[in-house]
C-alpha cells in the first residue's frame, strides 16, 4: 500500500503494523523515501539511518539526544565525530517500546536558539514556507514531523524549544513537567530548565510517546513517579476553568495574526463548555526572560566546561593544556555558546553571584508561585506559544536580543518548571500560529484532553500548504 | 632557617595558628556519583563509565552508602547533622578533572560545628571541626618525562579509575597551637576513621591526605595574619618537623621587620630534606553554585539515630579510659596504634599491663603482625614468660605469634639456662680463653663485664639466662 507520509499520524502507523497491512521495513523506506525527496531542501536532519534497527513505529530524536553508536553533534563542531557509548535512557525507552531511529534531527549548538540557526551544520528551513525560520531550538524535529519526513520526533526544551519549533511548523510539542522525563544522556545546557518532551502531528500521539519516554530514572536523580498517561478521548471542555494571563496574551510584540488567531480558538474552547476567566501573572512575564539569561547562561558555562578535547570531540593542538582546550574551545564553539558561555560565568563569578544568579534563583521562586496562585483558580491557562509567526532566515541573527524576545511567552512556564503544550490554532499570513496551553505540575492529562478537543473543533491541517 | 629543633623554646612573644585540611577517601564499594567499583589500583581507565569520564548527557547518583558513613564520622566528630544538605559544583579546569567541576559542597554541608577531644600529656585539647563534608577524587594525572613532574614533561596521561572516589574533607578551626597537637589530632583522626570502617586511611597509598595552614601572631592577640599552606606531607612526623620549621621562619620574618607573603610550600612526597617548592596562591574564583544534578540529601532522623548507634567506645575516649591505667604516653600509642583491645585481652588473659604494653609498643609492632590475627591468650603466655625465654626466641615467637594456630608452648620449653651448674663450665672456659681481659677487669676495667657475658651468651648460642651469667661471671670474677 502507498503511504502517505504527510498525513499518517504514530497512531495510524502504529495501526497498520497491529493489523500487519505495512511492515516496519516499508514505513521506514516511505519515510526515508520522503527525506530523500525534502531533506535536501529543508535540512532536518544531521544523520539518516539506511536500515531500521525495530520493528516499530520510525522515530527521529533530536541530536542533542544520545544515541549508542550513532553520532550526537549536538549541532556543535565540538562534538563533530562523537559517537556516544551509550543511549539516553530515553532513547533506550523509545528502542524498548519497539521504535526505530529513523534519523537525528537538526538543533541550534547545544540548543541555544530560537531558530535553528545556530546549528554549526547549517540551517533548518520552515516546510510551510522555506525561506523562513522552522524555529529552535529543535526546529529539525519539527520540520521532519511537518513535513512528513517522520511521524513523530523527541525534542529538548529549555526555554521554549519543543513548543516554539511546534507553533511556527504547526504541529503539536509537549515540553513536559520538570522531572517527569530522564535527562540522562541528554546534552546538558541548563539542567535545571532541560526536559525532554514528544514533537508530534497530534496530541493523542504527544500523550503516547509522552507515556513511552516518562517515568522515574535511576539514572537522574531529579526524576520522579508520574501519574498514569492517559489518552484523551474527550470532545468537550465542560466544567474546565481556562485562565488567560493579561500579560501573556497582552504582551508588546505579539503580531495581530497571532492574537486574533488565539483569540478565535479561546473562543471556540468556551463554546466547547469550558470556563475561560482572566488572570495575572505580573512578574512572571516582566521578570521570566531576564532571569531566565541568568540562569540557564549560568548552568551552561559549567555544563560546556567539559568539552576541553581531552577525552572525545574536537581537539586543536596546543603548546600545553591551557592551551589546547582554549584552542579547542574557540575553534569548536560558536558565537551563540561563546556568548552564554561569558554571560554565565560573569554572573556566577564572585562579587556578582548574589546579584545575578542567586537574585534570579529567588525570582523563580516568585514566579512559581505566582504560577501556584492562578491554578488555584484555573485548571490550566492559555496564550500565543510565540509572538510571532516564522521569521525569515537571517531576520534575527544579527540581534540576539530580538532572538531572545521570541522566547519571552514560553519561558515563564519553563522557569516555574510547569508543563506546557502547543497545538496549531490556525494561521496568520499563511503561516500557522501556535496556542500554548500551561498546567500545573504533573497536568499533563488535563493539557491533553484540552489540546485534544480543541484540536478536533479546530480542525487545522497540519499538513503544510504548499506539501498537500 | 632548617634545622630548628623543636624542643627548644621558640621565639618568645608568638603564638602559632594552625589549622587542618584533610581528605580522607571512603572505601565504599562503588564511587561516590556512579556505579564504577571504587579502589584503584586496576589497569589504567578500567573502573570508567560515562559518569567519571563525563561523556555528554551522564549525570551523577550519588551514593547514599558514602553519605551514610559522612554522617557516621560527623557524628563521631560530635558535628551537627544537617536537616537539608546540597551538593555544589566547584569549577576550574585541569585535566584531571574530567566535568571541569568537581561535586562538592559548600554553604550547606553534611556536617559541621564540632570537635574532637584530643588527650595529650598535659591534659585534653578540643580541636574545633567546622565542617566534615562529601566531595569526588580528581583523576590522576601521570607526567611522561624521566623526572615523572609536571616541568619538562612531553605529555600528561590521565588514569580516571581514582577520579570519582568519594571523599571526606574536614577541615578543623585555627586552634591548634603547636605542631605536636596537630600531630596528635592527626593520629586521633586516622584512628577514628578506620575504626569506623570508612577509610584505610594510609598516608602513603593517598587514601588520607592533609593540608596544613600555619601563621603567627604575637602573644595575647587573637588576630589572624597572613598564612602559608603547607601540602603533601605524607607522614604526621614530617608534617610535625615542617610546621615547626614553617612557625620559626615565620617568626624571624616578623622580627627582623618582614611580611609573609601568602604562598603554598609544596613537599616532595617521602623527602623531608628537600626544601619545599613554593607557589603564590592564585586568587581562583570557582563560581559555586547548587549542583542542579543532584537533588538536597534530606537525612532521616532514624538514618542518623542507626548510625549514632553503631559507634562504639571512641579512641579519644579509650586514651583517657586507659591513661588512668598506663602512662599517657603507653595509652596513646596503643589506641592510635589500633593495639588497645588486644592489650585489654592480653591483660585479661593474665599478662601484666605494663608489661604487655611495653610489648605490643615494642617488640610487636616492630613484627609488623595484625593485631587481629593474634589470639590473646597465646600472646599473654608470652609476655608472662617474657624475662625467663631467649631474647632470639621470644622474638621469633613474636614474629609469628599471628600465624593459625600459633600455641606458645614449644617457645616457652625453650627457657633460658639458668642453672649455674650448667653455665660455671662455660664461664670458665671464657675467662680462660680471655686472660688479657681478666687481667684488666681485676685492674678496675669494669665495663668489660658486658664482654664476658656476650662471649658466654654467643657459647651458649643465645640460650643462657643472661642475668644468671651476669651474676656467675661477677662472682667468679670478683671472688
Amino acid at each position: 500500500m502507498s503511504i502517505d507520509t504527510l498525513r499518517l499520524t504514530a497512531e495510524e502507523a502504529m495501526g497498520l503494523l497491529e493489523r500487519k497491512e505495512v511492515s516496519g521495513r516499508e514505513l521506514h523506506d516511505a519515510y526515508r523515501a520522503a527525506i530523500d525527496a525534502r531533506d535536501g531542501e529543508l535540512h532536518a536532519f544531521l544523520w539518516v539511518q539506511d536500515e531500521p534497527d525495530r520493528g516499530g513505529v520510525p522515530i527521529a530524536i533530536k541530536d542533542v539526544i544520545s544515541t549508542k553508536g550513532v553520532p550526537t553533534t549536538a549541532g556543535s563542531k565540538i562534538l563533530e565525530g562523537y559517537v556516544p557509548v551509550f543511549d539516553a535512557t530515553v532513547t533506550a525507552r523509545c528502542k524498548a517500546a519497539g521504535l526505530s531511529l529513523l534519523g537525528k534531527t537538526n538543533t541550534d549548538e547545544f540548543a541555544m536558539g530560537s531558530s535553528t540557526e545556530n546549528s554549526a551544520y547549517g540551517p533548518t528551513h520552515n516546510p510551510w514556507d522555506p525561506t523562513r525560520v522552522p524555529g529552535g531550538s529543535g526546529g529539525g524535529s519539527a520540520a521532519a514531523v511537518s513535513a512528513g519526513l517522520a511521524p513523530w520526533a523527541l525534542g529538548s526544551d529549555t526555554g521554549g524549544s519543543i513548543k516554539q519549533p511546534a507553533a511556527l511548523c504547526g504541529i503539536v510539542g509537549l515540553r513536559p513537567t520538570y522531572g517527569t522525563v530522564s535527562r540522562y544522556g541528554v546534552v546538558a545546557f541548563a539542567s535545571s530548565l532541560d526536559q525532554v518532551g514528544p514533537t508530534t502531528k497530534t496530541v493523542r500521539d504527544c500523550a503516547l510517546l509522552y507515556g513511552i519516554i516518562s517515568g522515574r530514572d535511576e539514572n537522574d536523580s531529579t526524576t520522579v513517579d508520574v501519574p498514569k498517561v492517559d489518552l484523551p478521548t474527550a470532545e468537550d471542555l465542560k466544567g474546565v476553568r481556562i485562565g488567560v494571563p493579561r500579560e501573556l496574551n497582552e504582551a508588546e510584540g505579539i503580531e495581530p495574526g497571532v492574537r486574533n488567531a488565539v483569540r478565535a480558538a479561546i473562543d471556540r474552547a468556551a463554546a466547547l463548555g469550558a470556563e475561560i476567566g482572566e488572570c495575572s501573572l505580573p512578574r512572571s512575564v516582566d521578570y521570566g526572560l531576564a532571569c531566565y539569561y541568568l540562569i540557564a547562561p549560568a548552568e551552561a558555562s559549567s555544563n560546556l566546561a567539559r568539552y576541553d578535547g581531552v577525552r572525545y570531540g574536537l581537539r586543536a593542538e596546543g603548546a600545553d593544556f591551557r592551551e589546547m582546550v582554549m584552542n579547542t574551545r574557540r575553534a569548536g564553539f560558536g558565537d551563540e555558546p561563546k556568548r552564554r558561555i561569558m554571560l554565565g560565568t560573569y554572573a556566577l563569578s564572585s562579587g556578582y553571584y548574589d546579584a545575578y544568579y542567586a537574585k534570579a534563583q529567588k525570582v523563580r521562586t516568585v514566579i512559581k508561585r505566582e504560577h501556584d496562585a492562578v491554578f488555584e483558580n484555573f485548571d490550566l491557562i492559555v496564550s500565543p506559544t510565540s509572538p510571532t509567526v516564522a521569521f525569515e532566515l537571517g531576520a534575527k541573527t544579527a540581534d540576539p536580543l530580538a532572538m531572545y524576545l521570541n522566547d519571552l511567552l514560553t519561558i515563564p512556564s519553563c522557569m516555574a518548571g510547569l508543563p506546557g503544550l502547543s497545538i496549531p490554532c490556525g494561521l496568520s499570513a499563511g503561516l500557522p500560529v501556535g496556542l500554548q496551553l500551561v498546567g500545573p505540575q504533573f497536568g499533563e492529562n488535563t493539557l491533553f484532553k484540552v489540546g485534544h478537543a480543541l484540536e478536533r473543533a479546530l480542525e487545522f491541517d497540519f499538513v503544510p500548504e504548499r506539501l498537500r | 632557617m632548617s634545622g630548628v629543633d623543636s624542643t627548644e623554646p621558640r621565639g618568645a612573644g608568638w603564638q602559632p595558628v594552625i589549622g587542618l585540611e584533610i581528605h580522607v577517601a571512603l572505601k565504599t564499594r562503588t564511587k561516590m556519583f556512579c556505579r564504577c567499583a571504587n579502589g584503584s589500583g586496576g589497569e589504567p581507565n578500567t573502573q570508567t563509565c560515562p559518569v567519571c569520564l563525563a561523556f555528554p548527557g551522564a549525570l551523577p547518583v550519588a551514593n547514599r552508602r558514602a553519605i551514610e558513613e559522612c554522617i557516621k564520622l560527623g557524628i563521631a566528630l560530635d558535628c551537627t547533622i544537617a536537616e537539608r544538605a546540597v551538593f555544589h559544583r566547584k569549577n576550574y579546569f585541569y585535566p584531571d578533572l574530567p566535568k571541569a567541576y568537581q561535586i562538592s559542597q559548600y554553604d550547606e554541608p553534611l556536617c559541621s560545628d564540632g570537635s574532637l577531644v584530643v588527650p595529650t600529656a598535659h591534659g585534653d585539647v578540643t580541636i574545633g571541626i567546622v565542617r566534615a563534608h562529601l566531595e569526588e577524587d580528581a583523576a590522576k594525572n601521570v607526567h611522561v618525562a624521566a623526572s615523572g613532574r609536571i616541568h619538562g614533561a612531553t605529555a600528561t596521561l590521565v588514569d580516571f579509575n581514582r577520579g570519582g572516589t568519594p571523599l571526606v574533607e574536614i577541615v578543623t578551626t585555627p586552634d591548634i597551637h603547636d605542631a605536636e597537637t596537630a600531630k596528635r589530632f592527626l593520629h586521633l583522626l586516622r584512628q577514628t576513621v578506620v575504626e569506623l570502617g570508612l577509610s584505610d586511611a594510609e598516608l602513603e597509598k593517598g587514601s588520607m591526605r592533609f593540608d596544613v595552614n600555619v601563621s603567627v601572631r604575637p602573644e595575647g592577640s587573637d588576630e589572624l595574619r597572613t598564612r602559608t599552606e603547607l601540602k603533601n606531607m605524607n607522614s604526621f612526623n614530617f608534617a610535625a618537623k615542617g610546621i615547626e620549621r614553617e612557625i620559626a621562619r615565620q617568626i624571624q620574618i616578623y622580627e627582623s621587620g618582614g611580611e609573609v607573603q601568602q604562598e603554598t610550600l609544596h613537599f616532595v612526597p617521602g623527602d623531608e630534606e628537600s626544601p619545599p617548592m613554593r607557589s603564590k596562591e592564585e586568587a581562583q574564583d570557582y563560581r559555586y553554585f547548587p549542583e542542579p544534578d543532584l537533588v538536597p540529601v534530606h537525612p532521616p532522623q532514624e538514618t542518623v539515630e542507626r548510625l549514632r548507634g553503631e559507634i562504639g567506645e571512641l579512641p579519644g575516649a579509650r586514651i583517657r579510659r586507659i591513661a588512668d591505667t598506663l602512662s599517657f604516653y603507653d595509652a596513646d600509642v596503643l589506641v592510635t596504634g589500633g593495639l588497645d583491645r588486644l592489650w585489654s585481652d592480653v591483660v585479661d588473659a593474665g599478662a601484666d599491663e605494663k608489661e604487655a604494653a611495653n610489648v605490643l609498643a615494642n617488640q610487636f609492632v616492630a613484627a609488623g603482625v595484625d593485631p587481629d590475627s593474634v589470639a590473646p591468650g597465646e600472646l599473654a603466655k608470652l609476655v608472662c614468660a617474657r624475662a625467663e625465654i631467649p631474647r632470639a626466641v621470644f622474638d621469633e615467637a613474636l614474629a609469628k605469634v599471628g600465624e593459625d594456630g600459633f600455641s606458645a608452648g614449644p617457645y616457652l620449653a625453650q627457657k633460658a639456662v639458668a642453672d649455674a651448674s650448667e653455665l660455671d663450665p662455660v664461664i670458665d672456659r671464657v675467662l680462660e680463653a680471655n686472660p688479657g681481659q681478666v687481667e684488666q677487669y681485676r685492674g678496675g676495667k669494669q665495663g668489660l663485664i658486658g664482654f664476658f657475658v656476650g662471649a658466654v651468651m654467643k657459647e651458649t648460642g643465645g640460650k643462657a639466662d643472661p642475668r644468671v651469667v651476669n651474676e656467675r661471671v661477677r662472682a667468679k670474677l670478683d671472688g
